[in-house]
């Protein structure tokens, strides 16, 4: 319990201190929530009433990348560039308790993110009305999902181009993920693509929990997330390098 | 290689053996069957130039590499099939570090200490490697010479019984060598196994037991300092004094036949005499001085130096960083 506690609270005092990461994980997503929901850019989907309903669930979606998928990933892939992962190696700290310390200190980040943007988007007038218990589960296996390929880049690939890959993919992902332009307002092709992917399917999966969002929900959407969510990590464990 | 008497076995028991090892990188051969064993509260120095194989037969102890061939025990175990077992009991340093860059020395030092179930008082522990003052600084931040003390204190905090640095020295300034120097001599006495890489001959001279001599991924010679320096006397040089009254060039054959022994000319007055400096050889060459009436300058019949034997069994002098 000790090493794993000691290292998971050492974990979260590292992430919280980095700047970047905090602009990534609470600054983006409460400027796209305000700002996409105040300010018409893009139309509504049918059905839609206000645009807070279709913002607040894709920023949710975001958010859970963001620390799921950036943060750990760009962190991991220093750590292992700089000798931190083949150090910890020779201590009895063991792979099972670290990355027990890495699940424990993203859920703790997606928690805090929770408490600051749920708050805004109820002041903004977002009005969830689906099966909220839903919420939890979605955000569990979209954060098992990004954490996967997180994992995936910092193990494979240098520091740098984790980190560059990571911001870079953290974008396209934005824009295709139903986030904050509605999947029905891209091309046919593109949005059948972006399904299959997981920000999409699980802005979805959050939309069923609280009632629409811009990416469509439903048993597709829930497969989709489930599938990245188990194989992703696979994948992650089995081509991981430690140095 | 060197052959020397083995050394007493009055340190008590083997806490590091390695058999015959072999390490490969695809078609690279790293370390070519090295033999050596380390035993509680000994030194050990694994000396050599860059390359010779040192960090992969540490990094092989340290259970990051796997044998090609041979096998390597620490504390009886396997490095890598008993893993959770040796790490509990051995403490390493690395080349580079391996901390996280914005970690403060006070946060390192608690984290790590929380690894281990009878850690050293991080607070007591960062004054005695000299970083109490910089408690707040984040590894960054730390001079060469700090990272390191900062290393070897964290490869210490666990009350280790087996100690593997690598080039525990390297990039440290010389009055931060002292420190690391009388840390590791610490060590040692307190009944700690030190298993050190380096390629800087005064380390080895100053604080190891035992030397264990490597280069190109082979041992060429094992042994106390005592024991190589003594082992390779085998010549020694004198000169003569100026207002003596023999005239130079001297006749380097005639001496050679009144000693029985090769003398060769090095140059500046200097003359070698190949063979041990017994007391025939010795009574034999100032017989023949006197004879002449010519005096003697000096007679070097000391040890060699640690670093002549380096120079003599690696046959690179290029390659030395002395």
């Amino acid at each position: 319990m000790r090493p794993w506690w000691a290292q998971t609270v050492s974990e979260l005092r590292l992430t919280l201190r980095n700047g970047e990461q905090l602009l990534v994980g609470i600054i983006i997503p409460l400027l796209v929530l305000v700002f996409f929901s105040l300010v018409a850019i893009v139309p509504l989907p049918a059905g839609a009433t206000q645009r807070i309903d279709i913002v607040a669930p894709g920023v949710l979606a975001l958010a859970v990348m963001s620390s799921a998928m950036v943060s750990l990933g760009i962190g991991t892939g220093f750590e292992r560039q700089y000798g931190v992962l083949k150090r910890l190696g020779a201590t009895p700290l063991g792979r099972g308790r670290w990355l027990a310390a890495k699940v424990a200190c993203v859920l703790v980040l997606i928690g805090l993110q929770m408490l600051v943007l749920v708050p805004v988007a109820l002041l903004l007038g977002w009005n969830p009305t689906g099966s909220i218990w839903l919420l939890a589960p979605a955000l569990l296996a979209g954060a098992a999902a990004f954490a996967g390929i997180g994992l995936l880049m910092a193990g494979t690939l240098r520091g740098t181009l984790t980190l560059a890959l990571a911001n870079g993919l953290y974008l396209v992902f934005l824009l295709l993920g139903g986030m904050v332009f509605p999947l029905d307002q891209l091309p046919t092709v593109v949005a059948d693509i972006a399904r299959l992917l997981p920000p999409a399917a699980l802005t979805g999966a959050v939309g069923d929990a609280t009632g629409s969002s811009g990416a469509p929900g439903g048993a597709v959407a829930w497969v989709v997330l489930v599938g990245w969510a188990v194989g992703a990590p696979a994948v992650a464990a089995w081509r991981f390098r430690w140095e | 290689m060197v052959s020397v008497p083995p050394a007493p076995a009055t340190n008590g028991d083997v806490l590091v053996s390695v058999d015959n090892l072999v390490v490969r990188y695809g078609d690279l051969t790293a370390v070519n069957g090295v033999s050596f064993t380390a035993r509680r509260g000994e030194i050990l120095a694994l000396l050599g130039p860059n390359g010779a194989g040192k960090t992969s037969t540490v990094e092989t102890l340290e259970g990051y590499r796997r044998p090609a061939s041979g096998t390597v025990r620490v504390c009886g175990l396997d490095p890598i099939a008993d893993h959770t077992d040796v790490v509990a009991r051995i403490g390493v340093m690395l080349q580079g570090g391996g901390i996280h860059n914005q970690m403060r020395v006070a946060e390192v030092l608690h984290l790590f200490a929380a690894y281990y179930p009878d850690p050293l008082d991080p607070v007591a522990l960062a004054a005695r490697v000299g970083l109490d003052h910089r408690m707040r600084s984040s590894w960054r931040s730390l001079s060469g010479g700090e990272q390191q003390r900062l290393s070897l204190a964290l490869a210490v905090i666990g009350r280790p019984e087996v100690v593997f640095l690598d080039e525990p020295t390297a990039g440290v300034d010389p009055a931060g060598r002292v420190t690391v120097r009388q840390l590791i001599s610490e060590l040692g006495n307190e009944g700690v196994c030190v298993v050190l890489t380096t390629h800087d001959l005064a380390d080895a001279e100053k604080i190891a037991d035992r030397v264990v001599l490597i280069d190109h991924g082979e041992v060429l010679a094992d042994g106390t300092i005592d024991e190589l320096t003594r082992a390779t006397r085998s010549s020694f040089t004198f000169t003569l004094d100026s207002i003596g009254s023999l005239s130079t060039p001297l006749d380097v054959a005639e001496i050679a036949n009144a000693v029985g022994a090769a003398v060769t000319d090095e140059g500046q007055g200097r003359f070698r005499v190949e063979a041990a400096p017994e007391p025939a050889v010795v009574a034999a060459l100032t017989a023949w001085l006197a004879e002449r009436n010519q005096g003697l300058g000096d007679l070097h019949a000391g040890r060699r130096s640690l670093e002549d034997v380096f120079l003599e069994l690696t046959g690179d002098p290029e390659e030395t960083t002395s």
